[in-house]
């Protein structure tokens, strides 16, 4: 592919005039090279694409099946069964699903969930409203649970050494093991876990390691917090944890820190954070300072973004300490880009009312400067509270795993039981676990797949999914959840109570006995047989998803008098830069869609664009633009068709500290120059067909010394390239506005400032006749300005529309079928720019440009404005697509939906059809729960209430950011908001008139520091 | 030069050329007569089950209500096949030790369901709701046909699109009171028309004839 030379990055200037927005450096450029792959609808890059299917060949086919599809149209429908209970379950209502509530468990910290059950079959999750968690949102891993419960290839049986054993079979073989131990207290067992916070679980260890002394309890967790553990250790002198306030909070300064895309809390905190953004109370508006080296989602939603490379985000947390006055910090290093002195005071202007919040990749002394800092502006108690940790007994997951391998390594493990986690995949390169373990004569891998970690152990268990599962969880909080199964295990799955309690007197006991005696001894302490008290409150606690007053107290965390001599001694190492110019940083991070790859056989999360970089399916090493060009090395787009696009990337070795990793590279806008960041959790070898073979293992670099970041990478071009499947290249802007974005400074003054600009045509310029609507009238607003871009809405409407996956290469050819997408726009200069996010659903549009074009009236008007989508008129002529201007029309090219796999059926939808080859689809406005709510209320002869119907997007939608409602009812929210200033349509000036309308952000720029 | 056809051949032509426009409207006639036939709609056609349950008997003789088997007619999109222990609340008893209730008495020991054949079989593209048809004034028999004759049940009509916008686009022609809703028995009155309209009115009967009503 020839290679046409690019505009230098730095000489990319946005246009002087006007606020104007980009979508890639390339738009940015308006190189004409690029100008004529856009234009060019036949590129010669399309015999690239391998086609075994000759011309005449084809033709053959054509013919063929042109007759034969004549004849399928003449068959009748195949018989088919009803199969009712033998005996029905009470309140059981066939047709109608049940909810119950549940917890899902990520890093030791549960989310409180609503599970929608139809006969017994898990279908679809939304959040529990009633968890503080949760709060009624969820994020995309609880939404892709259903998918990985119905995983095919979930590890389906117990095995030893490869053969099927039944239960009875490990249980003897752990009472030999129990028998051997006692002998010796323990001496030789040692159990691994991931982060423990069920309090039923950690009871459970703590009574077998009272037993057996000896034995130790290890955990590990690729992602764990053990540096903010650590920090408040030097703080406090004891671990504790932090809830933040952010309705509390005016002025936040986040220091690499993404507390709105992950991490304990993160939905609960980007809610509040959101409430305090509200243009409409233009007084309240907080500020968010994000200080980091990768763009997060946070660091995209903050006023003032500050791209560090990893090495320099602790000096600029000790500079920003010493402005502050904070003793520990005297040796603070100059920091040109970040403006210290202002945050600084902006910070002292809102004493008791800001908050200093340091990222879990930050050395200790970062959340002990934080912890300082914020104590000097008097924040806790206030933005800021103090509580005991959620994790059990919690422990620094590098020093246990570390202890762990070298007990291995001398022989004096005799049995390990992994409980969980995949840590050979996971662990430090340089702990070689892998190897310790094969040092172990009895190892045993309680897992969810049969992975890297099952390969090397001598049973293999198939864990029990959590909505297969009896099990209690703690929130971010502290609030307990009991966790409640939805389905009985599909593949004999078992818990890790039933694990441990193999070990115990009675190895029998199933898990819901095991998590309910720990209860009763907690309600009535020594009864034998439940209370009436107890099954009160046990029936309560299931239905309401929350054990109430569960959560811990806030608890006072003193600074230590020797904190500010320990932050000196453990910050002098940072003060003095040695990174020298040549030499690169790299930066680590838990991959946003597959985390630390637990998620990676999940194709709904493989084929979710990863917010920031677009990307699906594969990690990349993600460098700045200037880097990129510095090396000579890049990412250029190549054409598959029309506006849709690839990015073939050069391959790049990365050698760190001796080991080296081929990967390929893909410049991020944004990303601070110098540095590499890349994600973990791909280039897995075993663990499913959809995980093997996706991206780069970055485990293979990750040394226990530099967990997060570290200095010393260097970066050489390998030769050949890697197509990439982006999602950022396709449907490009063509200089047509398409977000809108004011300072607050701008918005108050003139709250239609968005407008300026934009002109809209009068409702009379148009043909046809206008639409009446009588009764209801549905509509859409989406708050630009609160969406964190967090992608739950994506994969939440995948789960409730039976969308299919099509996988990486036609993703590459631009065939990806999210009904929903979020597109990112940047505004400002390339270096540096603001990002925003817009998801995109379809328009609902009132002058529909689809409607008028299909040959066979497949798309049409509905009485309700909503623009219906008829799957079986559907011929496939995709005039609708071509003629969309927002192209959320999806095409089923081939058959992408599953219909062979058996598990996937029992997860779809039932109340939605399943598409079939041929067919257009796209978003209907969740048009099954409408017509639900309206069944519903003409029952009971009455309108539909405002709030009453929430599309699959906006129910899980963190910081309500997506309203749906009647636009006929003038007190309905969505009406609210679409007579908001902010209000603007998508391409206003084509006059579709669309239904589906945005709210333009607006940012709280300090003017001190200015755009 | 003599002429190469014979006179006749100009009639041949005239006839042939008028002809295929009657063959091919004639094929498509004949399509559209099979497509609309019991072969392909399978109206009419008593399905075999596992068990030879008789609606004549259970309906008709003994006068159950439909409510006591197809429990969440009222409630739900599906009507609802009864479980085998609703059959047992009286065959437990009554001609407990008949041959033809074999499969009911298995069902119930052994905790195996009986696998009954769909009758009333939609194409997986529409969704149907039972509930929201029989608050409206849609009578059971008003599609089910004389359930109270049939000792086998068969569907009583083509279940076809056609046939559903008859009544989507005419409420007024088919719905009864609400009273009568479950009733075998009733009769559409001579003047069904003019309280029709009236039941419309009064039962808020909207039209609804747009595409997603029943495709979702």
């Amino acid at each position: 592919m020839s290679r046409e030379p690019e505009t230098p990055v730095s000489s990319l200037q946005p246009p002087a005039s006007g606020r104007v927005f980009w979508r890639t450096l390339d738009e940015l450029a308006d190189d004409p090279a690029f100008r004529e792959r856009l234009h060019n609808e036949f590129p010669s890059a399309v015999e690239a694409i391998a086609d075994p299917l000759e011309r005449r060949t084809f033709l053959k086919v054509m013919g063929a099946s042109l007759a034969l599809a004549g004849v399928t149209a003449c068959t009748r429908q195949p018989a088919e069964t009803i199969v009712p209970y033998v005996r029905q379950p009470e309140e059981t209502v066939p047709g109608k699903p049940l909810f119950y509530a549940t917890a899902m468990t990520l890093g030791g910290v549960g989310t409180g969930l609503l599970v929608e059950s139809h006969e017994g079959r898990p279908t679809k999750i939304e959040g529990n409203p009633d968890h503080p968690g949760s709060r009624g949102a969820t994020d995309v891993f609880a939404q892709a649970a259903i998918l990985d419960l119905y995983d095919p290839d979930r590890a389906r049986a117990l095995t030893n050494l490869g053969e099927i054993r039944p239960w009875a079979d490990f249980l003897a073989m752990m009472r030999s093991v129990l028998s051997a131990q006692q002998a010796r207290e323990g001496g030789g067992l040692r159990i691994l876990t991931e982060p423990v916070s069920s309090p039923t679980l950690a009871a459970g260890i703590q009574e077998l390691l009272s037993r057996l002394p000896q034995a130790k309890w290890h955990r590990w967790d690729s992602a764990g917090r053990g540096n903010a553990h650590a920090g408040a250790r030097l703080a406090f002198g004891d671990i504790v944890d932090v809830q933040y306030r952010f309705e509390q909070a005016d002025v936040i300064v986040a220091i690499d820190s993404d507390f709105l895309g992950g991490g304990p809390g993160c939905l609960r905190y980007a809610r509040d954070f959101a409430s305090r953004r509200r243009p409409t109370e233009a007084d309240r508006m907080s500020r968010l300072y994000a200080i980091e080296s990768m763009p997060s989602l946070t660091g995209s939603r903050a006023d003032h973004r500050f791209g560090l490379r990893p090495g320099q985000i602790p000096r600029a947390a000790l500079a920003l300490a010493r402005e502050l006055g904070v003793s520990g910090a005297s040796q603070a290093p100059e920091i040109v880009r970040v403006d210290v002195a202002a945050i600084a005071r902006d910070l002292t202007a809102h004493r008791g009312s800001s908050l200093i919040i340091a990222g879990d990749g930050q050395p200790p002394f970062v959340h002990a400067l934080a912890h300082a800092m914020n104590d000097a502006l008097g924040n806790v108690g206030r933005t800021l509270v103090y509580s005991d940790p959620v994790e059990a007994s919690p422990v620094d997951h590098l020093d246990s795993l570390r202890e762990l391998t070298t007990d291995m390594n001398a022989g004096r493990v005799d049995a390990l039981l992994v409980l969980g986690g995949n840590p050979v995949y996971s662990a430090p390169v340089d702990l070689a676990f892998g190897e310790a373990m094969e040092k172990v004569p009895l190892r045993v891998h309680l897992g969810s797949h049969e992975d890297e970690t099952s390969e090397r152990c001598h049973w293999q268990i198939p864990e029990a999914h959590f909505l297969e599962s009896w099990s209690d969880v703690r929130a971010y909080d502290g609030t307990v959840s009991i966790v409640q199964p939805l389905i009985s295990p599909l593949y004999g799955g078992r818990t890790s109570h039933e694990v441990i309690g193999a070990l115990s007197e009675t190895p029998e006991t199933s898990p819901y006995d095991i998590v309910r005696a720990h209860w009763l001894n907690r309600v009535s302490p020594g009864a034998a047989e439940p209370t009436p008290a107890f099954e009160a409150a046990w029936r309560r606690w299931l239905h309401d998803g929350v054990v109430p007053d569960s959560a811990f107290a806030a608890r006072t965390a003193a600074l230590q008098p020797d904190a500010a001599a320990a932050m000196e001694s453990a910050s002098s190492r940072w003060a003095a830069d040695t990174s020298g110019p040549r030499s690169f940083d790299i930066a680590f991070l838990s991959d946003p869609c597959v985390l630390d790859g637990r998620f990676a056989n999940n194709a709904w999360l493989q084929e979710l664009p990863k917010p920031i970089t677009r990307l699906t399916w594969d990690n990349a090493v993600i460098v700045s633009p200037a880097t990129a060009e510095r090396l000579q090395v890049g990412g250029h787009p190549a054409y598959t068709g029309g506006e849709r696009g690839q990015i073939v990337s050069d391959l790049v070795d990365l050698r760190f500290k001796g080991r080296t990793v081929r990967g390929a590279i893909f410049p991020v806008v944004g990303h601070p120059d110098d540095c590499a960041t890349v994600h973990l959790g791909y280039g897995r070898r075993r663990g499913g067909r959809v995980a093997a073979g996706n991206g780069f293992d970055a485990n293979a670099l990750r040394t226990s010394d530099a967990m997060w970041s570290g200095p010393g990478l260097e970066i050489a071009k390998a030769g050949g390239d890697y197509p990439l499947a982006c999602t950022q290249y396709h449907h490009l802007m063509e200089g047509r506005g398409m977000v809108r974005a004011a300072t607050r400074e701008e918005f108050i003054a003139n709250p239609r400032v968005v407008h300026e600009g934009f002109e809209s045509p009068p409702k009379t310029l148009t043909l046809y006749p206008d639409f009446t609507y009588e009764g209801y009238k549905w509509g859409m607003a989406i708050d630009v300005n609160a969406c964190t871009g967090c992608n739950a809405c994506v994969v939440s409407c995948q789960a409730e529309n039976n969308i299919p996956v099509v996988g990486k290469e036609q993703v590459l050819r631009g065939r990806e079928m999210h009904w929903l997408r979020v597109d990112s726009y940047y505004g400002g200069v390339a270096d540096d720019p603001q990002t925003y996010f817009q998801p995109v659903p379809c328009m609902h549009c009132e002058n529909a440009p689809c409607e008028v074009v299909c040959p066979v009236a497949a798309t049409v008007h509905s009485d309700e404005g909503l623009n219906d989508m008829v799957y079986n008129r559907c011929i496939g002529t995709r005039y609708c697509s071509n003629n969309c201007p927002y192209k959320v029309r999806r095409f089923n090219y081939l058959l992408y939906q599953d219909w062979e796999t058996p598990s996937l059926k029992l997860g779809r939808n039932p109340d939605v059809t399943v598409r079939s080859r041929g067919v257009m689809e796209k978003c209907t406005y969740c048009v099954q729960r409408i017509n639900e709510a309206k069944i519903a209320s003409e029952k009971e002869d009455r309108k539909v209430r405002d709030g009453e119907i929430k599309t699959a997007c906006q129910a899980v939608c963190p910081t309500d950011a997506i309203v749906f409602g009647d636009l006929n009812d003038p007190a309905s929210r969505v009406a609210g908001l679409k007579a908001e200033a902010r209000n603007y349509s998508l391409l206003d000036e084509l006059n579709t008139r669309p239904r589906t309308s945005y709210l333009a952000a607006v940012r709280n720029v300090n003017p001190e520091i200015g755009e | 030069m003599a002429q190469i056809f014979h006179r006749s051949t100009n009639t041949i032509s005239r006839v042939s050329l008028f002809g295929v426009v009657f063959v091919i409207a004639g094929l498509l006639w004949l399509i559209a007569q099979v497509h609309r036939s019991p072969w392909s709609t399978d109206a009419h056609v008593a399905k075999e089950q596992p068990i030879q349950f008789s609606h004549e008997r259970h309906v008709g003789g003994n006068g159950i209500d439909c409510r006591y088997c197809h429990t969440s007619v009222e409630a739900s999109r599906f009507a609802g096949i009864p479980p085998t222990k609703t059959c047992m609340n009286c065959h437990s008893e009554i001609f407990a030790s008949s041959p033809f209730l074999r499969p009911v008495h298995d069902s119930f020991e052994d905790d195996r369901a009986i696998e009954w054949t769909r009758v009333h079989d939609l194409p997986d593209f529409v969704h149907f709701d039972h509930s929201i048809h029989v608050s409206k004034g849609v009578g059971c028999t008003t599609c089910h046909g004389p359930v109270d004759r049939m000792p086998l049940i068969a569907q009583q009509h083509s279940l076809q699109m056609e046939w559903c916008l008859d009544c989507h686009r005419r409420p007024e022609a088919f719905v009864r009171p609400r009273s009568a809703v479950f009733s075998v028995s009733y009769q559409p009155p001579a003047n069904q028309l003019e309280i029709g309209r009236r039941l419309v009115d009064q039962y808020q009967i909207q039209k609804l004839t747009n595409c997603s009503t029943c495709h979702q």
